[in-house]
């Protein structure tokens, strides 16, 4: 419980420094003033129409990816699970890459995050199509990494067939994952699917701390695996393949967060969950300030500053204190 | 409540495990299953507890184990499975109560009956002083008893736990035993497998000798357990003694007809 009040104040904190950083130089009254009323008109744009939503984004993709990662890794008793590891990110950006090829992406604000959304709902279905037939997780898994790597494989073959050398670095700078110029409708068509994954996981919270004992145990408490596996793959799907529509994709927080928060806490699965969302939504918005603060001018993708601290982060934490690591 | 098996049967990968079984076990029973390796204690226990698809009855009261739902079935049948598994780096206390889960609403806190639960089943398992250590820095008889203890908890009529005896030190044998003994004088079935046939001819009320999927005898340990059907099913000669408290059988050696696989 105050864990969970330190990281509010955190998010909260984070919230409000994303609001008042950009390139832009308002002051922080003017800021204010043109977030609710009263301040210039070029004060309200920028802070209703590019700031708010950049940080509302970050707030929720960060919050949907770190709880992601922390039903992931309790539902599979797994503490290298991450959304990638299902395939639901890769599909959903190879999604949004078809989207860039085809040209459609110019056709309509919803068309690329379309794409990605029908990207993960593709690799949910073929997931909850082979995890439905055959029952345990380690199934699930592989096929999550078979899926990922045709995705991968797909997503290669695009760029390799694209039009102009343009078309692909748009390709692959959508790919590096950004907050940047996103706007109130992309929150509205993001918002409603995160929060719908997070409902659905937060319905998983007895299922996964049963699942510490394995699914036979899980089984004999009362868990319904098939039900289990539906609101977990759901879930993740919901929350990660709306994040990947609008941002692109940004690694490394459903893997990291869950680890740093675990000791924080009991260690059972569902104690976990509202924590590393609240975790993710933190470390997100920090990133997306510091992408700002780092390189005011060209900007860095959120994505690639994720991945750098991240990688080498959890490799230390993996050397450091593998006993930690459950 | 009766635990009550009608030609039981079930396959995996299209090999019969377990061949057309039939018994009935009244409530307050300690029942020993036997056999050698490979004999089907495992998937006649799984299959119990609902875990497999099967042909045939399973009974338990009025109650239909074979289509039951399993949060009504998490209040009927607790289970313990022959793999041990911990997950995370959780204290033995939470762990344990982990086996309260289908007697709480989803988001309910431990009542004062579920940490009177707890408690009782720490102390059946002789585990109480461990409470606040971290289950997996624990020995491996020590993590089989926390395990053992969170079926306890779970407090059902039907108490099927598969080899809680394996890795338990000569004490923590004779304790287990006499904890499922306790459970069963109050009424409850519990079914357990073992290996150790001293254990079950001691302890156990009636005994299922299984063989090769089939039901090769059931009843009391000194007729189940008689020089001609260890010779049979599980090819050995024993040395038979008895005490004050039971029999004492200790394989001695194989007979000539002893299974090489």
């Amino acid at each position: 419980m105050k864990l969970c009040m330190s990281l509010i104040l955190l998010v909260f904190v984070l919230f409000v420094v994303s609001l008042l950083v950009g390139p832009a130089e308002l002051r922080v009254e003017d800021s204010i003033a043109g977030l609710f009323a009263g301040g210039s008109e070029a004060a309200a744009i920028i802070m209703r129409e590019i700031r708010l939503p950049r940080a509302l984004l970050g707030l929720a993709i960060g919050m949907s990816l770190g709880l992601s990662g922390a039903v992931l890794q309790g539902f599979l008793r797994n503490p290298l699970a991450e959304p990638g590891v299902i395939g639901v990110s890769s599909m959903a950006a190879l999604g949004a890459v078809l989207v860039f090829y085809s040209g459609l992406a110019g056709s309509s604000l919803y068309a690329l995050p379309a794409g990605a959304l029908i990207g993960a709902l593709l690799a949910i279905l073929v997931l909850l199509a082979i995890a439905a037939r055959q029952g345990s997780t380690l199934t699930l898994i592989l096929a999550g990494v078979a899926l990922s790597s045709l995705a991968g494989a797909l997503t290669a073959l695009v760029l390799n067939l694209s039009p102009n050398p343009f078309a692909s670095y748009e390709i692959i700078f959508w790919l590096l994952g950004s907050l940047k110029d996103r706007s109130m409708e992309h929150v509205a068509l993001a918002l409603p699917l995160m929060a719908a994954g997070w409902f659905l996981i937060a319905l998983s919270a007895r299922a996964i701390d049963a699942l510490s004992l394995g699914e036979e145990a899980a089984s004999s408490l009362g868990i319904s695996m098939s039900l289990t596996r539906f609101l977990i793959v759901a879930g993740v799907a919901l929350c990660v393949g709306a994040a990947t529509a609008v941002t692109g994709t940004i690694g490394f927080i459903g893997l990291v967060i869950p680890h740093l928060i675990r000791p924080l806490t009991n260690r059972m699965p569902s104690s976990l969950l509202l924590p590393a969302g609240l975790g993710g939504a933190a470390l997100l918005l920090a990133a997306d300030i510091a992408a700002r603060i780092v390189l005011p001018a060209g900007e860095l993708n959120v994505g690639v500053l994720t991945a750098l601290i991240g990688a080498p982060f959890f490799l230390w934490l993996v050397v450091r204190a593998r006993r930690e690591m459950l | 409540m009766d635990l009550h098996a009608d030609n039981l049967s079930v396959t995996l990968a299209n090999r019969h495990v377990i061949s057309d079984i039939g018994f009935k076990i009244k409530p307050g029973v300690l029942v020993g299953v036997l056999g050698p390796n490979g004999a089907g204690k495992s998937t006649l226990m799984r299959a119990l507890n609902g875990q497999l698809s099967v042909k045939g009855d399973i009974r338990f009261g009025e109650h239909d184990l074979a289509v039951i739902g399993p949060a009504a079935r998490a209040r009927l049948v607790a289970y313990l499975p022959q793999q041990r598994t911990i997950g995370w780096r959780l204290t033995v206390r939470d762990l344990v109560a982990l086996g309260r889960l289908p007697w709480r609403a989803f988001g309910q806190r431990a009542s004062a009956r579920d940490e009177a639960a707890i408690e009782r089943a720490m102390e059946m398992a002789d585990i109480a002083s461990l409470s606040p250590r971290i289950a997996t820095e624990l020995s491996g008889g020590e993590q089989a008893r926390v395990l053992m203890a969170r079926a306890i908890a779970q407090e059902t009529p039907l108490l099927i736990a598969d080899e809680p005896a394996s890795g338990l030190d000569a004490a923590h044998q004779i304790m287990l035993m006499r904890s499922l003994k306790g459970l069963a004088a109050e009424g409850k079935t519990v079914l357990v497998s073992l290996h150790d046939l001293t254990l079950a001819a001691r302890w156990c009320d009636e005994v299922m000798l299984l063989n090769e999927g089939n039901l090769a005898a059931l009843g009391s340990p000194e007729t189940v357990l008689s020089d001609e059907n260890l010779a049979r099913i599980y090819g050995v000669t024993a040395h038979r003694a008895q005490d004050g408290n039971g029999l004492i059988i200790a394989p001695v050696g194989l007979t000539e007809t002893a299974p090489t696989s």
